[in-house]
């Protein structure tokens, strides 16, 4: 596949590790002299820029979390002029006060050039036909494909999300060739197009998914419901918005911008920088974004790194597919149980989609993990002794993965809400 | 020789029975008999109604778990020992019932039972060798 960026994407590891020195140098200067939230953490870290030397010194700079964000909010964290500012996203956050991030023209700029290589990389080119299903608004999603494809060229649907049925009737009318959109939806209209008949008319072919972690399995099933291939982005507004990172078609991980963000990962609990291969918590420093350069963002994505060359050619480094986040962990009964552990579990199970809701409580002291998976049509039969035998191949399923006995609940269809946006799938009411 | 049976997969709350029995009432299908088998947490409804594909696709459209698929209808005499005699029959043979439930044939007044065998053509010639009359569809729809 065609790579946008050759000359970069595939710069050789010395000129990348210069060009990494040089910039981080100059990004720490000038957030020191522009933004006092920086030269704050700075002096009471015992820290001038001139103790940043290189790459090999990143380590000393204190990290910056989503609480930085919101005690800077909104524009705390500018390091130009209001006036330079162009354009304004905030994050997609359920709790708080929003993240608030700008972008000067250049950002937008770089932006849509990092969001064209994922693209490029994914095999999208200016004769496809792409339908954007990710909400246009403050969520940097539908914008950011959206200037992404129009620098491919590609002709832009912007159906903006929802409405799923004339979601379905402008791709078959369309000839509709990229859909983009989140992991969970994407399944959503997958089984549409199977219930409405509409899976011959599809001309899809290709799938760029971000914004939500997701399985291997949950991938093959979009894979056969739409008939595409099925890639995946890595972003975050706090950091640009998707363009980050992005699979190629080899699908070995996804290769990160490397000439634009330094990663490392980190133990979440001790803060400690982890050796490639090792999983941890991704942590990201950003080097050329002018409105709102970020060191060492501390992501909450889980994820590994991975040197080795690829066979695309791109000499950047990839991170694994985020399957989970640190702070989607539910510790119960002291297990640490990631929702994506029991998602694999469900799919395993012949026949179940994934269609869950993972709800914990406390009762006298103890946590309670039940799991809700909705019965379609494929699971149900009219003698108990089966529905009895699907339950328990569930349960037992899921008490081997996630290393405790839950509750399950089989419920049925539609009972769970569905996603068009971020999915739901846990509750905790030990929080409420 | 087979019945047409509609099985509908329930939660366990409140309203749902009376919503499956509205949706067939809005669409004039009456009941012919019925059976629910559950547990703490779920119920299979289990249906003989008169117009089965109607009732299927109408319980579809309103978002059930449906699924319709055959059980034998037999007469029992109406008297002690009536239904005694059936699964003797049927124990002899070495026959398992999955599971049973009764209604009265209305035409007759006489009494009715639906099987659901797990080896149901076997199960069908064991009973009709010993003379027990299996309803037919026209029997049951009559009504």
């Amino acid at each position: 596949m065609a790579i946008w960026d050759p000359s970069n994407e595939t710069m050789p590891r010395s000129r990348l590790a210069d060009l990494q020195n040089e910039r981080l140098v100059a990004v720490v200067k000038r957030v020191y002299d522009k933004v006092p939230f920086y030269r704050d953490r700075f002096t009471s870290a015992g820290l001038t820029p001139s103790d940043i030397k290189s790459v090999a010194d990143l380590q000393k700079i204190p990290f910056t979390t989503k609480e930085d964000f919101r005690s800077q909010y909104p524009f705390g964290l500018l390091a130009v002029p209001k006036r330079d500012v162009v354009r304004i996203h905030c994050s997609s956050g359920t709790t708080g006060k929003p993240t608030v991030v700008g972008y000067t023209r250049k950002d937008l700029d770089t932006w849509s050039g990092l969001v064209a290589r994922f693209l490029a990389a994914a095999g999208v080119t200016a004769d496809d036909t792409a339908q954007i299903a990710f909400g246009y608004g403050l969520f940097t999603g539908g914008f950011g494909l959206h200037y992404g494809l129009e620098k491919i060229g590609a002709t832009i649907v912007p159906a903006s999300s929802g409405f799923t049925e004339r979601q379905l009737r402008l791709m078959c009318d369309f000839g509709v060739t990229v859909l983009i959109c989140t992991p969970s939806y994407a399944l959503y209209l997958g089984e549409a197009a199977v219930n409405m008949g509409l899976q011959e008319q599809l001309k899809l072919r290709v799938g760029c998914f971000g914004a939500e972690p997701w399985t291997d399995l949950m991938r093959e099933s979009i894979e056969a419901k739409l008939g595409i291939l099925a890639t995946d982005n890595y972003g975050l507004s706090e950091v640009i918005g998707p363009g980050v990172a992005g699979e190629c078609t080899e699908r070995r991980g996804h290769h990160i911008f490397e000439d634009h963000f330094i990663a490392e990962i980190i133990d979440p609990e001790t803060g400690q920088v982890l050796g490639e291969g090792q999983t941890g918590e991704l942590v990201l420093t950003s080097l050329t974004k002018e409105a709102l350069p970020v060191l060492r963002y501390r992501t909450r994505d889980l994820t590994a790194l991975h040197s080795e060359p690829c066979a695309c050619g791109r000499t950047f480094v990839r991170m694994d597919r985020v399957h989970a986040r640190s702070d989607d962990m539910l510790i119960i009964r002291g297990v640490n149980v990631f929702p994506s552990q029991i998602e694999t579990a469900l799919l395993e199970v012949e026949g179940t989609e994934p269609h869950y809701q993972i709800i914990v409580d406390r009762a006298g002291g103890m946590d309670i993990l039940t799991i809700e998976v909705e019965v379609n049509p494929e699971l149900f039969r009219d003698e108990m002794k089966a529905m009895v035998a699907l339950e328990e191949a569930l349960l037992n399923r899921l008490t081997n993965t996630i290393g405790m006995r839950p509750k399950l609940r089989l419920v049925e269809p539609k009972s769970i809400a569905r996603s068009e946006g971020k999915a739901k799938r846990v509750i905790d009411k030990r929080k409420q | 020789m087979q019945v047409p049976q509609i099985s509908v997969f329930l939660e366990n709350k409140v309203g749902r029975m009376a919503e499956v029995t509205e949706v067939l009432a809005a669409n004039e299908i009456n009941i012919i008999a019925l059976s629910v088998a559950d547990t703490s947490e779920f119920g299979i409804l289990r249906l003989i109604v008169n117009k089965p594909e109607v009732a299927y696709e109408k319980l579809k459209g309103e978002g059930f778990t449906v699924m319709t698929n055959f059980v034998v209808a037999v007469e029992v005499d109406d008297t002690p020992g009536g239904l005694a005699r059936i699964l003797r029959t049927l124990t002899d043979a070495s026959l398992n019932v999955e599971y049973m439930y009764a209604f009265v044939e209305r035409s007759t007044g006489r009494a009715a039972l639906i099987f659901r065998f797990d080896k149901e053509g076997e199960a069908i010639k064991v009973l009709q060798a010993a003379g027990v009359n299996i309803l037919q569809k026209v029997d049951i729809f009559q009504n």
